[in-house]
């Protein structure tokens, strides 16, 4: 299963790098929200600073709806699903592999947010270790998910409004727990974000486990 | 003909004759007209008990009445999502429609108990607080389940090949559950760290008559619960049978078609 | 010895439409068969079916020793298919395509060079993006994938369409060869010329039905076994091509 999902995951961000949309499109949509806050929240008063880790948590889940919508799309295109259960590969490895593609484009994106907050709103990066922890847990919690989310919407006509409709409410404890983790870990009182992170990281087992379990299913009922 | 079993048989309701479309007048039967009768009893029981006998509460004087709606209603909405995700579990094990009418039926009534409870909380608050929304934790996971919810039935309302969309809902249903304890877990957590600041509890400590008021309201919206699942499982159950696929039929059309191909390449070579 | 295929009385569904309505077929090992019919005849669906992508839903249907619906798992391994739509992946190259599905169909690297120097696309073209290939290009990698993987049974659904002459005779030199070593394939095409040339024998599709009595089996018969009464006389006369 593993090599299956080496080779998928090889595959999804292969056609990312030849396509470079996260690069291109994705990336500088995530920093015009942080802009877009900016005019939303004056920043001469002290709402943006204060509000930074929620802003900087919603801004990852709405670009993670572009690149999960994408990371679908790959595997919608005419006949691959019918080539992928011809194939050999286990549905479970073809789901670790997108997810796994859809979790390195996301961490990616979070450091160059991350390098945006702390230039456009001031941000003073403290707990390093209780952030970067959030960060692994929180992409692995979207991005297994959105692509078991993703396959639940796949082919749909409608997928485009269905999916956040569908996803943002279920990720809303990851939204929940990343930004109370990175108030404990800015505001300099980590041991308050680490039981956070906990949530987080099962959050993510859950996931895991039911999308290797579903897609199979989901990839047989057309 | 596709042979289909339901967990619960529509007691009273006319059976069709020979697989032909006898529906139904209504989805009513004996059992739905005690329990019909039963739910209003105890609502007006409620009504008095709410209203009447049990006394202002020493601390949110009569709004506390709402609670007696208001608890059972949030208690009958995580029932209903039971409903639905066991159903859904059943279905992508056994594969028959009846279960995929009963998640649709548990999702459907649980969406009403979660407007009844987003309506009597907010109601709550407005009195007590002046504000119509406080960020309770009850409050504000029925929330964000109602939306869970209005989600699930989206996928279900969308025009698709029936075979197609089962699979798709049923995995939807599955996680319906697991995600209602992952978000009232989280938000419960999260406002508990928040005790006192703008944030009221919404559960005031009962006893007394007012905790018989609170039995009646369980009671009555049980029934309630329970009469609006059977009425809304039948009529989901009717549409199935409504819309059933009558495979000798379609295959009679079918073969037609080539009759016809054959007939007419027929003719042609004999005029030819 | 088994058939290949054996079906009796198959009736698939595509949602609620009967695509196929009862078919009997029988093919053996070695043998090139062509599905005729008009439009609508159900050539798509059979080929799928025996690709153990669509179940049936009655009556039998064994391919490749094996049981549909219960054992399609078992079946899509072993099948090739070469449909309509390419399954390419527009960013990759026509190499990189046919690496990731042959090491998706678990072929080993000498398989996947061998199938992409066989169409042709082991030159200049290798590292091209598929988007930038020509539709004949690109239905010369969907061959390469089906190639690398080495199914026994080929299953191709008007595989002429969209290629040059050259191509068309590069297909139908592969078919050759791939029966030569065994494989036995079903085809549906409307290029009546090629393909009957190709084919061992025929079967009509319309309606859903084969038309006409199940074909006995016997890759040596010498007529063409043209079923369907949309077929003109003279296809009868057409040679039978070992």
């Amino acid at each position: 299963m593993w090599r299956d999902a080496a080779l998928v995951a090889g595959r999804d961000l292969r056609v990312e790098a030849r396509s470079r949309v996260t690069l291109q499109q994705v990336g500088p949509f995530a920093l015009l929200v942080l802009i877009l806050f900016a005019f939303a929240l004056d920043p001469a008063r002290q709402t943006l600073e204060r509000a930074t880790p929620g802003l900087y948590w919603v801004t990852v889940l709405f670009s993670a709806l572009l690149a999960l919508a994408r990371s679908a799309a790959l595997d919608e295109a005419d006949g691959v699903r019918d080539a992928l259960r011809l194939s050999a590969l286990e549905p479970a490895g073809v789901f670790a592999g997108k997810a796994l593609a859809v979790a390195a484009e996301l961490l990616a994106l979070e450091v160059v947010l991350g390098i945006g907050v702390i230039i456009l709103y001031g941000a003073e990066p403290a707990g390093i270790g209780l952030l970067v922890v959030t960060c692994v847990s929180a992409t692995a919690a979207i991005a297994t998910t959105g692509t078991l989310y993703g396959a639940l919407v796949s082919g749909l006509r409608v997928r485009e409004t269905l999916l956040p409709l569908l996803l943002l409410p279920v990720l809303a404890p990851v939204l929940l727990g990343a930004t109370r983790a990175f108030e404990a870990a800015l505001g300099g009182a980590p041991a308050e974000g680490w039981p956070w992170c906990g949530l987080l990281a099962a959050f993510a087992v859950l996931y895991s486990v039911a999308g290797a379990a579903a897609y199979g299913t989901l990839l047989e009922g057309s | 003909m596709t042979a289909t079993t339901s967990p619960r048989t529509a007691a009273g309701a006319p059976q069709p004759a020979d697989g032909a479309a006898a529906v139904p007048a209504h989805t009513g039967s004996r059992t739905t007209r005690i329990l019909g009768v039963l739910a209003l009893a105890s609502s007006a029981l409620l009504v008095l008990y709410g209203l009447v006998i049990s006394p202002p509460d020493v601390e949110m004087a009569d709004s506390v009445r709402l609670m007696y709606v208001h608890v059972p209603s949030a208690t009958y909405l995580y029932v209903g999502c039971f409903f639905t995700t066991f159903a859904s579990a059943m279905w992508l094990w056994k594969r028959t429609p009846g279960w995929d009418a009963l998640a649709e039926a548990g999702a459907e009534v649980a969406l009403v108990f979660s407007f009844i409870t987003l309506g009597t909380g907010s109601l709550w608050g407005r009195p007590t607080w002046g504000t119509y929304w406080t960020w309770d934790a009850r409050l504000t996971s029925t929330a964000v389940l109602t939306v869970l919810l209005i989600g699930y039935l989206a996928l279900r309302r969308l025009d698709l090949d029936p075979g197609a969309r089962s699979a798709r809902v049923a995995v939807l249903g599955l996680l319906l559950v697991p995600n209602v304890i992952v978000v009232n877990r989280s938000v419960e957590w999260w406002r508990s760290l928040h005790q006192g600041s703008t944030l009221s509890r919404i559960d005031p400590t009962i006893e007394g008559d007012m905790l018989v008021a609170l039995m009646v309201g369980f009671l009555a919206l049980g029934l309630v619960f329970a009469w609006l699942m059977i009425h809304r499982f039948r009529v989901a159950w009717l549409e199935q049978q409504a819309d059933r696929f009558d495979l000798d039929e379609a295959l009679a059309l079918r073969r037609a078609e080539a009759a016809d191909a054959t007939t007419a390449t027929a003719a042609t070579k004999g005029t030819a | 010895m088994e058939p290949v295929v054996h079906l009796r009385g198959t009736v698939a569904l595509l949602g609620r439409f009967p695509a196929l309505a009862g078919i009997d077929l029988d093919v053996l090992r070695g043998e090139i068969v062509l599905l005729r019919g008009p439009n609508g005849a159900g050539k798509t669906t059979l080929l799928r079916v025996l690709a153990g992508l669509v179940p049936p839903v009655r009556g039998e249907a064994r391919v490749l020793g094996h049981n549909l619906p219960a054992e399609a798992r078992a079946v899509r391994r072993r099948v090739g298919l070469l449909g309509h739509a390419t399954a390419l992946f527009e960013e990759l190259t026509a190499a990189g395509n046919v690496g990731f599905w042959g090491r998706a169909c678990r072929a080993s690297q000498d398989d996947i060079e061998a199938a992409l120097g066989l169409v042709g696309l082991d030159g200049r073209l290798r590292d091209v993006p598929v988007a930038r290939l020509s539709a004949g290009q690109r239905r010369r990698s969907a061959l390469a994938c089906l190639l690398a993987r080495r199914p026994e049974l080929w299953l191709l659904d008007e595989p002429h369409a969209g290629l040059d002459n050259d191509a068309r005779d590069l297909l139908d030199g592969l078919v050759h060869q791939a029966v030569a070593q065994g494989a036995t394939v079903v085809l549906s095409s409307h290029e009546l010329d090629r393909a009957q040339a190709l084919a061992h024998r025929e079967v009509g599709l319309a309606g859903g039905i084969t038309t006409g009595p199940a074909p006995a089996a016997g890759a040596e018969s010498p007529e063409a076994k043209t079923l369907g009464a949309d077929v003109p006389e003279s296809m009868a006369e057409v040679p039978y091509v070992a």
